[in-house]
């Protein structure tokens, strides 16, 4: 192989802090030579993004690098000062940013920051500047550059945006960059394009790519090499394919077992626990105490029946002037007793409203939803009361789905006391049976949210969601925000909760591997439109819809692990 | 809600706060330190003004002429009594008016401060949980007010409350109109913060999780949102106190706020300035560093907060 | 665009409606206007005619119709203290409340912004600092105690400039007068100028400052560093510009705020302004001088807001090309 473009060696990155000095980077050693993409894994906060920083010199003070070398082309630039680093970012290095939306300057044209990002780095004319810029708009294939040229950022869709800044990143000719989870805000479609951009610019340029992600199916699809980091430090470096087909670190074993799979379905997520354990779930005490329902007579506990909603886009006083937008457009499915039903599409496909407005939490514009046998419509303040209770929700963001100024117990106890569950003296003794199943320590009910990880705060949502011992649970991508070995804890919990208290579950993804380990049946919706219902595995094998397929086409083939398992 | 008598001694609010992240930050800002410290010093000694003045400046009996116009520590030329910050006109112990001065400035600060803020966080909560028309009525009226400077409201409304009371009534509820006036002149900065804050907050999941129990919309606003929104409210109190104190001094100063029987620091400056050129500086001086340590204080410490409490800035 | 400008402005006629009616029911609502114009010794008869010859037998919206059409005609009826049409008395008094708020208004804005963004981009330097802790002490020391402690310092103890009036003045055309064409007409606006200007300055150099910060924490500015882009081009292109667009509407209304201070400006220097007319009407409840002041101040006000959101279309192209964002 040639000679590496960048080397890192042992970089340590310190932040000083109240509570003593903090290494989010240590020890931290990889190269990186021309051509090579190389994929840097691993959960958040394990330093993958610090290590970015750190190389092209923009870590945010207190932050600093307090040991080790970065060499670029041969030479040292970890200790240049403040204005070599700049000469050196953008001529050398650039840096793609996870969010298009907002890396752009929302004042100025596209071709405005393409063009004195060129003349700055290559000091050419302003024509010339200008030639290259377009070159650049239709290489990373922005359709009509002349006229997109002159256009701001906002007239741009996430995915085009993206390929703007690719553009930019490329202005000078670099001969390294830094991609920090280019794709996580794209939908999947979106997603593969921009990699499949990313991978021929690296070939055709010779240029050496480090992109940092979350994501195993990037990982795969896209990397040549991966370091694997785990609390700041790297735990295994290799090839992707060595990597990821036989994973010499436990905890890249660890992290590996707990990805799923889009080709086979498994019945649990193997788990292999690294570093901290969580709590168990320990669902025979909890089925022990639920009521066991009768099953409803149709076999069908839930009927969606033509659903439709629209939001208003531009509002008027008169009405014929406003304009609406149709989220969701006569949907209808059933969902069984007992089974877990998916819903899947890309996002504004209108999934997430289609089960707001199953909780309630949207009025429906038409349509109707029938549970256990009785509309929605006919329901009075009684009947949704107890229809409410029957209902629960697990949602996605477990930072946002709980009250940061109440306790958890209080958390907890709140729809208890709503709806008169218990006598007042008895719901603390439950609060914190509902916690102490669902594996938090002891003294979990008197912390507030903030005290806990992303996976024991999902636990929290699915203990107050337990409390009303509902039969039907709603989950709102409910492990999308969390790092794959907590994913995996939490759907083997989710299982659980399926098989032996018999709950019924609406579960919704963007995720189809998640989908294809979870749901018995599952429905694919596009632009607000239900386009097809199957059951899991014929979905998977045999799609009928021609978005579907699409759909299926683009998930990652993670073929590389099977052997792994 | 967990009722806290049957549970193990749990961390107790005060042990929490002197663990917070807050406390701590508090106890490295000498500037935060001292500004609390000045400002508690000032409200306590308003408070205690009776118990501290040496005199009392509204009872005519321990008036006495002959001692108008005494320096500061200089003994006088008549009686040979000696005044820390000298005397007025009148003759009475400019410290002792400047306590009681304190008294009607601080009292007036507070009350329409927590005046604004109840409006303010009623019609902000109102109209970020609602939305629609309820919000575009609010928000319009809102934007017409700030349109118009909230010192220029205030003396508007000053002036026709002045027209409406009766003319034997006016000195009497002077104090009160200015307190209706100086809050009602800036419930606007609580209304679109306590909006804002709504708009992000009710779109979090935990506020849609309170709604999915069933909870009515005025416990989710209350229980819910109402606690999650106060960081925000307490920065613009603070600086709206400091506002509220100088507006109630720059009204009274120009004769139309505090009524000259209860004369608050910015009367007390409106009486010194006449005394100023002929060489009689005390009598505006002293009053003057008082409001100006006041508000400088309550700024600093509203300023502190502000970054303190914005999460962004950590 | 044009449709966005379009209902600003009717919007801003809606305002002028409201405050209109808010004049309007001060002028007929607070205190008896007859009792006012007629004093002690009055017939039933003369009451009558009166109240005839002012309309207020009139319903209601009648009333408010006359007055609307008064208003627009420059006619806010006669000023019960001294007696005279009210137009006359604030038009021979506003070039020198206009002069005044000007000089201070150019003075705040430009010192304003150029010590906002100089604070900002040097976070953590001396200078930055000095001129931060200053600027809170500007911002708790009432505008009458600045213009206090000037006048001490200037005038009575250096006795340089001039601590009350306006000097001399120039007529110009019909009904103007300047103070900017004599020497003791600028001497004596130096003080009041600096004491309005200010506080605003300090304000809107605080709030540049605020702002600025926000902007250098977006990705944007992250990305255009990571891309090479001088810090000088950094700071005053790309986040000097994005500053602007928050800026620049609470600047608009800190315009509005300086022909509000410069009441107590006017107040403390004795500038024969519309400001002090308008304190010596509050303390004698000259409803009609009050009314008037009301109506014009805000046709001023709605203006500047006006000419803020047309501004305001011109820096953010957003606002531009997607003609519907409402708010």
């Amino acid at each position: 192989m040639s000679e590496p473009v960048l080397s890192i060696r042992n970089l340590t990155v310190e932040i000083p802090t109240r509570h003593g000095i903090v290494n989010p980077v240590r020890n931290v050693s990889y190269d990186l030579h021309p051509g090579e993409i190389r994929g840097v894994v691993g959960e958040s906060g394990a330093g993958k993004s610090m290590t970015g920083n750190a190389v092209i010199g923009l870590l945010d003070p207190p932050a600093h690098i307090t040991q080790g070398e970065i060499w670029l082309k041969g030479e040292r630039v970890d200790a240049l000062d403040f204005e070599a680093k700049r000469r050196m970012r953008g001529r050398e290095i650039s840096m793609i940013f996870q969010d298009p939306l907002t890396s752009l300057n929302p004042l100025f044209t596209v071709g405005e920051q393409l063009v004195e990002t060129i003349q700055l780095h290559l000091g050419v004319s302003a024509s010339e500047a200008k030639k290259r810029a377009l070159a650049l708009l239709d290489r990373v294939s922005i359709p009509n550059p002349e006229e997109r040229f002159n256009q701001y950022p906002h007239q741009f869709s996430g995915g085009m945006r993206q390929r703007v800044v690719i553009a930019l990143a490329l202005c000078s000719e670099p001969s390294v960059i830094i991609a920090d989870e280019p794709t996580t805000a794209l939908d999947v479609s979106v997603q593969a394009q921009v990699l499949d951009l990313i991978k021929e610019l690296a070939r055709e340029r010779q240029v050496g790519v480090i992109l940092v992600t979350h994501d195993m199916g990037v990982i795969a699809d896209t990397t040549d090499t991966v370091t694997v980091m785990y609390a700041g430090e790297v735990v295994e470096n290799g090839t992707t394919d060595q990597v990821l087909g036989a994973p010499t670190h436990p905890y890249t074993r660890s992290l590996i077992s707990a990805v799923p799979r889009p080709t086979v379905k498994l019945d649990r997520f193997p788990l292999i626990e690294y570093g901290k354990r969580e709590g168990g779930f320990k669902i025979e005490a909890l089925a022990q105490s639920w009521p066991r329902t009768k099953t409803s007579d149709s076999g069908r506990l839930l009927e969606v029946k033509g659903v439709t909603k629209r939001f208003l886009e531009r509002g008027s006083l008169i009405p014929s002037w406003r304009s609406y937008f149709t989220a969701v457009d006569e949907v209808s499915f059933d969902i069984h007793d007992g089974e877990v039903f998916g819903l899947v599409g890309e996002s504004g496909s209108g999934k997430s409203t289609v089960a707001r407005m199953i909780a309630t939490l949207y009025p429906m514009d038409g349509g109707d939803i029938v549970f256990d046998g009785v509309p929605l419509s006919t329901m009075g303040a009684e009947g949704l009361a107890a229809y409410r209770r029957q209902i629960q929700m697990i949602f996605q963001d477990p930072f946002s789905s709980l009250n940061p100024r109440m306790k958890v117990g209080d958390i907890v106890a709140e729809p208890l006391h709503h709806h008169r569950l218990l006598p007042r003296g008895e719901v603390d003794q439950r609060v914190r049976q509902l916690l102490d199943w669902v594996g938090l320590a002891k003294d979990a009910w008197r912390k507030y949210p903030h005290e806990f990880s992303g996976g024991q705060r999902q636990r929290i949502s699915i203990a107050r969601a337990l409390a009303t011992q509902p039969r039907f649970l709603i989950c709102d991508e409910p492990t999308s925000a969390l790092d794959v070995s907590i994913q995996a804890q939490i759907l083997n919990i989710l299982k659980d909760l399926q098989e032996h208290l018999g709950l019924t579950m609406l579960f919704i993804s963007h995720d189809l591997p998640v989908v294809r380990q979870v749901c018995d049946r599952v429905g694919v919706m596009r632009r607000g439109q239900l386009v097809e219902v199957q059951d899991t595995e014929t979905l998977f094998t045999a799609p009928e819809h021609g978005y579907t397929r699409e759909l299926l086409s683009l998930m990652p083939k993670l073929e590389q692990l099977d052997t792994a398992v | 809600m967990m009722s806290d008598s049957t549970t193990p001694p749990a961390p107790g609010r005060f042990r929490r706060f002197r663990e917070s992240d807050f406390f701590y930050a508090f106890t490295r800002s000498p500037v935060a330190m001292a500004s609390f410290a000045v400002v508690a010093l000032l409200v306590l000694s308003s408070l205690l003004a009776p118990l501290i003045a040496p005199y009392n400046p509204f009872d005519p009996a321990s008036l006495n002429l002959m001692n108008g116009f005494t320096a500061p520590l200089a003994p006088n030329a008549f009686t040979g009594e000696s005044f820390l910050m000298g005397t007025d006109d009148q003759g009475r112990d400019v410290f002792s008016t400047i306590l009681y001065g304190m008294r009607i400035s601080l009292f007036v600060g507070f009350a329409a401060v927590l005046f604004a803020m109840v409006l303010g966080i009623t019609l902000g909560l109102l109209s970020g949980y609602f939305g629609g028309w309820v919000e575009t009525i609010i928000m319009r009226a809102a934007d017409i007010q700030l349109t118009f400077p909230s010192i220029l409201v205030a003396m508007l409304i000053f002036g026709v409350a002045k027209g409406v009371t009766p003319v034997e009534y006016r000195d009497e509820m002077a104090i009160w109109v200015l307190i209706f006036a100086i809050g009602l002149s800036d419930w606007v900065q609580f209304a679109r913060v306590v909006r804002g804050a709504t708009l992000v907050e009710q779109g979090k999941d935990y506020v849609a999780a309170a709604r999915l129990i069933g909870q009515r919309p005025t416990t989710i606003m209350i229980r819910h949102i109402l606690p999650n929104v106060l960081s925000p409210v307490l920065v613009i109190a603070t600086i709206s106190l400091a506002l509220a104190i100088i507006a109630e001094a720059t009204l009274s100063f120009l004769g139309v706020g505090a009524p000259p029987t209860q004369p608050s620091l910015g009367t007390l400056i409106r009486i010194g300035q006449g005394y100023l050129f002929s060489g009689e500086w005390w009598i505006l001086f002293f009053p003057a560093c008082t409001l100006l340590a006041l508000a400088l204080s309550v700024n600093l410490l509203g300023d502190w907060l502000r970054d303190a409490l914005n999460p962004r800035l950590k | 665009m044009l449709a966005f400008i379009i209902r600003r402005v009717g919007q801003s006629l809606l305002v002028l409606m409201i405050v209109g009616l808010v004049a309007f029911s001060m002028f007929r609502f607070v205190g008896d206007p007859i009792d006012n114009m007629l004093g002690q010794e009055r017939t039933i008869e003369d009451v009558e005619r009166l109240r005839g010859q002012l309309g207020l037998d009139q319903p209601f919206v009648v009333q408010y119709y006359r007055f609307l059409e008064g208003a627009v005609q420059g006619n806010f009826g006669v000023s019960y203290r001294q007696g005279r049409p009210v137009a006359d008395i604030i038009f021979e008094r506003a070039p020198a409340t206009l002069e005044l708020a000007a000089v201070s208004g150019i003075l705040a804005v430009l010192f304003g912004i150029g010590l906002g963004v100089f604070t900002a981009i040097r976070r953590d330097g001396i200078a930055a600092n000095v001129i931060m802790a200053t600027s809170l002490i500007g911002v708790s020391l009432p505008t009458f105690l600045i213009g206090i402690l000037l006048i001490y310092l200037f005038s009575v103890e250096l006795g340089w400039l001039p601590s009350f009036g306006r000097g001399e003045t120039v007529r110009l055309g019909g009904w103007w007068t300047t103070g900017f064409l004599t020497e003791s007409g600028l001497r004596a606006l130096i003080l009041p100028s600096i004491t309005l200007g200010l506080y605003q300055m300090t304000l809107i150099m605080r709030l540049v400052r605020s702002e600025m910060l926000e902007v250098l924490r977006q990705d944007y500015i992250r990305f255009a560093r990571a891309r090479g882009i001088r810090e000088r081009v950094v700071n005053f292109r790309h986040a000097l510009k994005n500053t602007m667009v928050p800026v620049v509407t609470v600047i608009g209304l800190q315009l509005g705020s300086i022909i509000a201070f410069a009441i107590i400006t006017e107040t403390v220097f004795q500038w024969p302004g519309v400001g002090l007319l308008f304190i010596n009407a509050i303390q004698f409840v000259d409803i009609p001088v009050m009314a008037a002041y009301l109506m014009l101040i805000s046709v001023m006000f709605v203006g500047i807001n006006l000419l803020v959101d047309i501004l305001y279309v011109f820096i953010d192209p957003r606002l531009r090309i997607d003609s519907s964002g409402g708010k």
